[in-house]
This record gives structure tokens, C-alpha cells and sequence, in this order.
């Protein structure tokens, strides 16, 4: 992920060279952008249908932790559970990073109070702003703090993804969190450095077909105000994307822009994948690792038949429990690293070609996103698609008080979708196979052998993770 | 700035509806009598005495926080409601007479499922509760808590429609109620043994004049009443066919015998009583069942139904008991 801070500063880029290449993406017929649809940009123009949006998550967000706290200790009859974990889960792991990258970045209710608090105004820039606006210390940036916030969400999962008092304090929690850090760090500290969720909607964002890109590259390097920048609660400057994982997709560069020289664009799936990495930064492949190791943890849990399984993870502070934790660290932090880099390692060895180990592995990390984020999806299915029904039900009685807010006495258990859903499981784990193959071979091709080998101790370990999924989910 | 200060508004708008909407539906819980059900090992009822008045009805709102319950009142006219999962069951109970009623649970949620029990105390400002009378275990004087075994026990199961059959005038002393109540089965076979009119039957004869006794004491109704009341209460321990061996029967006896280690609820306690055993069953009076059945106790697991069977139940379940002795057939 490059932020701003972390890039050589604009000024020190060539001319020639980007100029290049915006007349390209200019001229890129892989490209719509959607800002320059007549009846989609006064849509984003304008801050109001956002705001109405965010307004209304916002108030979904605190209604949530009222019913987690004081609802039903019946996780299937509290909004809690069943519209965090189930519906907005599904949404965005099937609609918002898939189709839109970080767009639930955009509308989401957690740093808002903090946002407000910065800028001293709801929409409009106050006088009286708070916050020390303290830059967050060099040691914590990357990714590193969102893995280990999902490794410890994955050891309590069984408890915080069913009891909805839990759900309550455990959103309750981050929502003060991320308003107490916007009061001592500048922007948005909190998503950017330590949201979980946007950890790794901002790495499977580099998948996604939506983009914010600046349009020319000569305009944005004579503009002296940067007002883009400026305006970015992130605070990121669109020039320096080389890829979508941080931008949170929130529209403000393009609304700031005085040029009009930004665009929202429609581009093919996985655009941003297949780079060579010029970096030797691992918390972005530390992330894909953890990812996977959760995903298939999860699945076991989950959707296994192992009942001693679920109840080791459900019985916190047990002795089966230190087990399971002990189990779901070791395949996160030493199985799946080692068997990555061993991969990595053999496939130097195989292709013949030699970068230092470490770039080659958070370069050949990027085959495991598209991996990852169709095991996630496949995963979602398997275990929300049944209980969908429930969120009528919860929408009728979100407390479980006894309400029948939409008319209805007695609405449907659980559906069977086991069929249906077993075969899009199947069909999503094969597409994230083939699409990390083929990831991996345009990394073979960038490669500066005249005759590149594919990469087949990666490839292999795509091949075995998904046949573990695909024995988990489908069987 | 009139843009700035209409958003804020709307802010304070969404934030006033996701917290009032809430707390009003908080507030009107509060008005009613939510009762929560737990199993026991998490706490049983809550709250688990309630107060009530004679001839004001009583509404209460029923759910449950783990697993499906079943909620009745002992010794009132009201069918069991289930207690679902995260839904509320409303229920208005009607009390004629004052006195401390039990609610208890009717389904077998967990080993210690009988231990779901509550109170409604209900009062009657004009009446004053009558002391209740003993049961007749105590005015008997029986203790129950003793062991009770004999050795006198027939070689085939006695059948009342057999002593019919035999036809023989069995002294009036031994027919009435009172007697029934009072004595055991092998009491009875011991007397008409020794009555001279019954020299020439068989010991086998006189089983069967004793299965016919105990019938006549009781009715084709009272005992489905109380086949009904045992499936309901009693199987899930003393087992459907009354031999101890019920789906909870295991799980007390791997309690049993670590005293000083488990101290949990439902330790302590030993395999359920076998009605199929003889020389137990022989060997004690209706009386005594009776007791056995309101009091509970004797050292082991059993409950105390006294407050939730009411007497005609308790003699109704006594009187099935003993099917699991005698063939209590009716000629027809």
C-alpha cells in the first residue's frame, strides 16, 4: 500500500516519463469513467447522496449495538447478529470489495464521529477543529496491526460471530477506538492502520474493476494547492496510486479537483495484479497469508462436522480452546508463511530467476489475493446464504422484544440452498484458482527471460489450498 | 453554513431515531413481566417468584435465552405453552385460590431440567389461606427414607383379570381404600395367604388376587391419566418402560461417586428408582409412593412434585406405577 507519506515526493518524479503514460491511460480503451456519465456525476458531485447514505449506516450502526446490548440473548433473533454477521458479511463480501473495492470504506458509520471531530464540521470545514493531528509512528504502518487484529477476531470468532452482547461491546469498541485515535493522529488512523475489515478490503481491493485514478498526470504536478490531497480524509494523493488499497473510494479528490482531472473508473478484474513489487515490504503478504489460514480455519469451524472443533472454539479460556487457538496461530503465523516462502523459494530455483527472496515473495503474494478473496466468497456462501431468511426475521423484531414491526407473525426458518449453494462454492473456488494461475503466469511473463517457466511451486500451492477448501465446503 | 447546520440536523435526526426507538421498546418491556428461561445450569428462571392477587389475571411474557422450554403452573387448569428461542410467548394465568403456586418447566432442556421451577405467591386480601392438610405418609407416620426389600416376590407377573376369573369373595377388610392406601402389595398376599377360605389356591392365585385388589382400587382413566403425567414428568429419568433406564438416567449416574470432587447441581444422586424390580415395588404402599412422589429427596435425585401434581394426579401416577407390577387388563 503507498500512502503519501511513504512515496518519494511528487516533485521528484519525472516529467516525461508519467506524461507518457497518462496520454496512454488517456486513450486506455479498458477504461470507463463514470464520473463523466451525464446522470451519475451530479450523484457524486454532490455530498448529499453520500451523506444521506453514511447517515443512515450510521444510525443502522448505533440501532445494532443498542439491540446487541439490550436485544435477545438469541444470536438468530438479534439484529446484532444477523445484520452484521450475516447480511452486511454477505454484502460486502459478495457485492463491496468484489465489485467495488474499499466502497464500503466509503459509507461506513465507524470514523465519522472522527471525521466530524477533524474537520469541525459535519460537510463543511469549522473553525474550531479537534485533535492533536499527530502523524502515526513509522514503526506501526503497513498492515501489520489489521493481521493481527483479524488473527485475534479469528481466536474469539466462535463467540463474537454468536453472542450478540459481544457483537454489541465488540462494535461499540471499535467505533470509541477509532474516535479516540482521529483525536491524536491526523486522518483516518484508525481505518488506515488498524480496522481489520479495511485491511484487507484495501488488499482484495487491487482486484476489484473500480478505480480512482487522476487523469493527467502534467495537471496534478503544475497544481500547487493539491487540493485533492487536502481534501482526502485518508490523506493519500491520487498521483501516487500505483494500486486501490488505499484508497477508500470516498469521492472527496474528485469533488476537490479544480481541474476535473480525476476519474472513477470501470476497469477488466485484477488490473492492479501482476506488478513485479519494487518492495520488500511483507505485511501485505502477511495479510494474504492470514487470510487464507483464517478462511480455511473458519471453514472447519464453521461448515465442518467436527463438533469437539466447535465447541474447542466456543469454550474460551479452556483447555481445548488454548488448543484451537495454539492450532489456528501455528497455521497462521509459521504453517502457511513457511510452506509460502518455501513455495517461493523452490520456484526462484525452478524458473531460474533470482530478485532477493523477499521481493520475490511479496511480489507472488499478489497470486494470492484473487485466491483469497474467492475463498472468502465461497465461504460466505456456505454459511449465510441458509440463514438469509433470518434477516426478515430480525427486521420484524430486531430485539427479539416480540415486535412484528413489518406485519408478519411467523416468518420461515432457514432455507435449504445446499445444492445450489454447493455449486457456486464449487464454480467461485475454481475461478479463484484459474485467476491466481493466471496472476502468476503474467508475473512469469514480466520476468526478463527471453522463455519464462510457469511458476509451479506456487502454482501448487494455489492447488492445495483450493482442494482444501474445496473438501472443506463441498466435500 | 445553513448547509452545514442542515446536516447536522439530519445527524441528530438518525442518531435521536437508532437510540429512541430502542429505549421506547426498553421501556414498554419494562412495563410487562418478561420471564426469562435458562436452563438450570445457567440460572433457571428469571425472575423466579412472582406475586399475583386472586381474581386479577396475570400476564407474563415468555422467552427463552438458550433453548426450547415448556412453561406450566402446577396445580392449575392450563395447558404447558412452549417457551421458544429468542420470541416471547404471552400468557395470562387466572388464580381462584390463593396460595404459593410452582411453575416449572415441561420440557427436558438438560440433566437438571426439573430444576426450572418458580413461585407465584397469590394472595387474596378477603380469604386466609387454610393450612393444608398432611399427606398421608406423614399422618401414617411411614418413612420413606428407609430401605425397603422383600424377599416374598411371585415367579409370574400377577394379572388382575386372572384374580377376577377366580371369583373369590376377598374379606371386605382388604378391599376398601383405606387398606389400599396403607399397605404394600406383599402386606396383602401375606393376609390372604393365611386366610383359611384361600387354603386351596395357589401362591400364584393369590398374586393374581392381589393384582385384582389393587385395580379394583383404581380406574382405566386414572391410569392413562397417569401413563400421561409419567411420560410427561418422570421418563426422561425413570425411563418410558419404568425401568430406570430414561435418556437422563446415564448422565446421573456418572455423577454419582465423585461427591467431593463435582459439587455441581445433580451430583450426589444415584441410578433412578426401576419400577420393573419387584421386590422394591412389593414392598411398598400407595402411601408411601405417594410421599415418595411429593417430597422427593430420599438421597437421591429425585424431585418434589408436591406443588405441581395435585392429588388426584399423584394417586393417578401411584396407581400406574404399579402397572409395571401387576397386568392391570380389564376383563371385558
Amino acid at each position: 500500500m503507498t500512502r503519501l507519506q511513504e512515496i518519494p515526493w511528487v516533485e521528484k518524479v519525472g516529467l516525461n516519463e508519467p506524461a507518457a503514460q497518462s496520454q496512454k491511460r488517456l486513450q486506455s480503451p479498458g477504461r470507463l469513467n463514470l464520473y463523466r456519465l451525464a446522470w451519475l456525476r451530479p450523484l457524486i458531485e454532490s455530498q448529499w447522496p453520500q451523506f444521506l447514505i453514511r447517515i443512515l449506516t450510521l444510525a443502522g450502526f448505533v440501532f445494532t449495538i443498542a439491540g446487541g446490548l439490550f436485544g435477545s440473548l438469541v444470536g438468530s433473533h438479534n439484529i446484532a447478529i444477523i445484520f452484521v454477521w450475516i447480511a452486511w458479511w454477505t454484502a460486502l463480501k459478495l457485492v463491496f470489495i468484489p465489485f467495488g473495492g474499499r466502497s464500503w470504506c466509503s459509507v461506513c458509520p465507524i470514523p465519522l464521529p472522527g471525521d466530524w471531530l477533524q474537520q469541525g464540521g459535519v460537510l463543511e470545514t469549522g473553525r474550531r477543529r479537534f485533535g492533536l493531528n499527530l502523524r502515526w509512528p513509522k514503526r506501526l504502518r503497513g498492515s501489520w496491526m489489521q493481521s493481527g487484529g483479524f488473527l485475534l477476531i479469528g481466536l474469539f470468532s466462535a463467540v463474537t460471530l454468536t453472542d450478540p452482547q459481544v457483537t454489541g461491546w465488540v462494535l461499540l469498541a471499535l467505533f470509541g477506538l477509532a474516535i479516540g485515535l482521529s483525536l491524536v493522529f491526523e486522518k483516518r488512523a484508525f481505518c488506515t492502520y488498524l480496522c481489520p475489515i479495511g485491511g484487507f478490503s484495501g488488499m482484495y481491493a487491487q482486484t476489484s474493476p473500480l478505480e480512482v485514478r487522476i487523469i493527467e498526470k502534467e495537471v496534478c504536478l503544475r497544481h500547487d494547492v493539491k487540493s485533492c490531497y487536502q481534501a482526502c480524509p485518508w490523506g493519500v494523493y491520487p498521483v501516487a496510486f500505483r494500486d486501490n488499497s488505499a484508497c477508500g473510494m470516498c469521492m472527496e479528490c474528485l469533488r476537490a479537483c479544480p481541474s476535473d482531472n480525476l476519474a472513477l473508473n470501470v476497469r477488466p478484474f485484477g488490473t492492479d495484479l501482476g506488478r513485479q513489487k519494487t518492495s520488500t515490504r511483507l505485511d501485505e503478504t502477511f495479510l494474504a497469508l492470514v487470510m487464507l489460514g483464517s478462511v480455511i480455519t473458519f471453514a472447519a469451524v464453521f461448515t465442518g462436522p467436527w463438533g469437539w472443533l466447535k465447541s474447542a472454539a466456543f469454550e474460551i479460556g479452556s483447555l481445548s480452546w488454548f488448543g484451537y487457538a495454539s492450532a489456528y496461530l501455528a497455521i497462521n503465523l509459521l504453517l502457511l508463511p513457511a510452506f509460502f516462502s518455501m513455495a517461493v523459494w523452490a520456484g526462484q530455483k525452478f524458473t531460474g530467476t533470482w530478485v532477493s527472496l523477499k521481493r520475490a515473495i511479496a511480489t507472488q503474494a499478489q497470486v494470492l489475493l484473487p485466491l483469497g478473496l474467492m475463498a472468502w466468497i465461497a465461504f460466505t456462501i456456505s454459511f449465510a446464504l441458509p440463514k438469509l431468511s433470518l434477516v426478515l426475521g430480525v427486521l420484524n423484531d430486531p430485539f427479539g422484544w416480540g415486535w412484528h414491526l413489518l406485519g408478519v407473525t411467523d416468518i420461515g426458518r432457514m432455507v435449504n440452498t445446499a445444492g445450489i449453494s454447493m455449486i457456486f462454492q464449487m464454480i467461485l473456488l475454481l475461478v479463484g484458482l484459474f485467476w491466481s494461475a493466471s496472476v502468476s503466469r503474467k508475473l512469469s511473463a514480466k520476468s526478463e527471460k527471453k522463455s519464462p517457466h510457469l511458476n509451479l511451486p506456487v502454482l501448487a500451492f494455489s492447488l492445495i489450498f483450493t482442494l482444501a477448501m474445496l473438501w472443506l465446503l463441498v466435500g | 453554513m445553513k448547509k452545514e447546520w442542515l446536516a447536522r440536523g439530519i445527524v441528530a435526526l438518525g442518531l435521536a431515531i437508532a437510540v429512541v426507538i430502542p429505549a421506547v421498546g426498553w421501556w414498554q418491556q419494562s412495563q410487562g413481566i418478561v420471564v426469562h428461561a435458562h436452563m438450570a445450569e445457567t440460572g433457571g428462571w428469571t425472575p423466579e417468584n412472582l406475586t399475583a392477587e386472586v381474581g386479577k389475571p396475570l400476564h407474563l411474557r415468555l422467552t427463552s435465552d438458550d433453548v426450547t422450554h415448556g412453561f406450566a403452573v402446577g396445580q392449575l387448569d392450563q395447558p404447558a405453552v412452549n417457551v421458544l428461542p429468542g420470541e416471547m410467548t404471552d400468557i395470562t394465568l387466572a388464580f381462584d385460590k390463593p396460595g404459593k403456586y410452582t411453575f416449572y418447566c415441561t420440557r427436558w432442556c438438560s440433566i437438571n431440567h426439573w430444576r426450572m421451577r418458580g413461585t407465584i405467591e397469590v394472595t387474596d386480601p378477603n380469604i386466609k389461606v387454610e393450612p393444608a392438610k398432611p399427606p398421608l405418609y406423614v399422618t401414617l407416620g411411614l418413612n420413606i427414607d428407609a430401605d425397603h426389600v422383600t424377599s416374598v416376590i411371585y415367579a409370574q407377573m400377577p394379572a388382575a383379570w386372572r384374580g377376577a376369573l377366580l371369583n373369590r369373595a376377598v374379606p371386605i377388610e382388604y378391599t376398601n381404600r383405606d387398606y389400599y392406601l396403607s399397605h404394600t402389595p406383599v402386606d396383602l398376599w401375606l393376609a390372604l395367604r393365611s386366610e383359611p377360605s384361600f387354603i386351596d389356591l395357589t401362591d400364584k392365585d393369590v398374586w393374581d388376587q392381589v393384582a385384582w385388589v389393587w385395580q379394583s382400587n383404581t380406574t382405566p382413566d386414572e391410569i392413562q391419566a397417569g401413563r400421561e403425567l409419567f411420560a410427561a414428568n418422570c421418563a426422561a429419568c425413570h425411563g418410558e418402560n419404568g425401568a430406570g433406564n430414561g435418556v437422563f438416567a446415564d448422565q446421573l449416574a456418572a455423577t454419582t461417586g465423585n461427591a467431593n470432587s463435582d459439587t455441581s447441581m445433580g451430583a450426589h444422586t444415584q441410578r433412578p428408582a426401576d419400577f420393573t424390580d419387584p421386590s422394591h415395588m412389593l414392598s411398598v404402599s400407595p402411601a408411601h409412593l405417594q410421599g415418595k412422589i411429593i417430597r422427593g429427596g430420599m438421597g437421591t435425585g429425585m424431585p418434589y412434585w408436591g406443588p405441581v401434581f395435585t392429588q388426584d394426579q399423584t394417586w393417578a401416577l401411584v396407581a400406574y406405577l404399579y402397572s409395571f407390577q401387576f397386568d392391570m387388563e380389564v376383563l371385558k
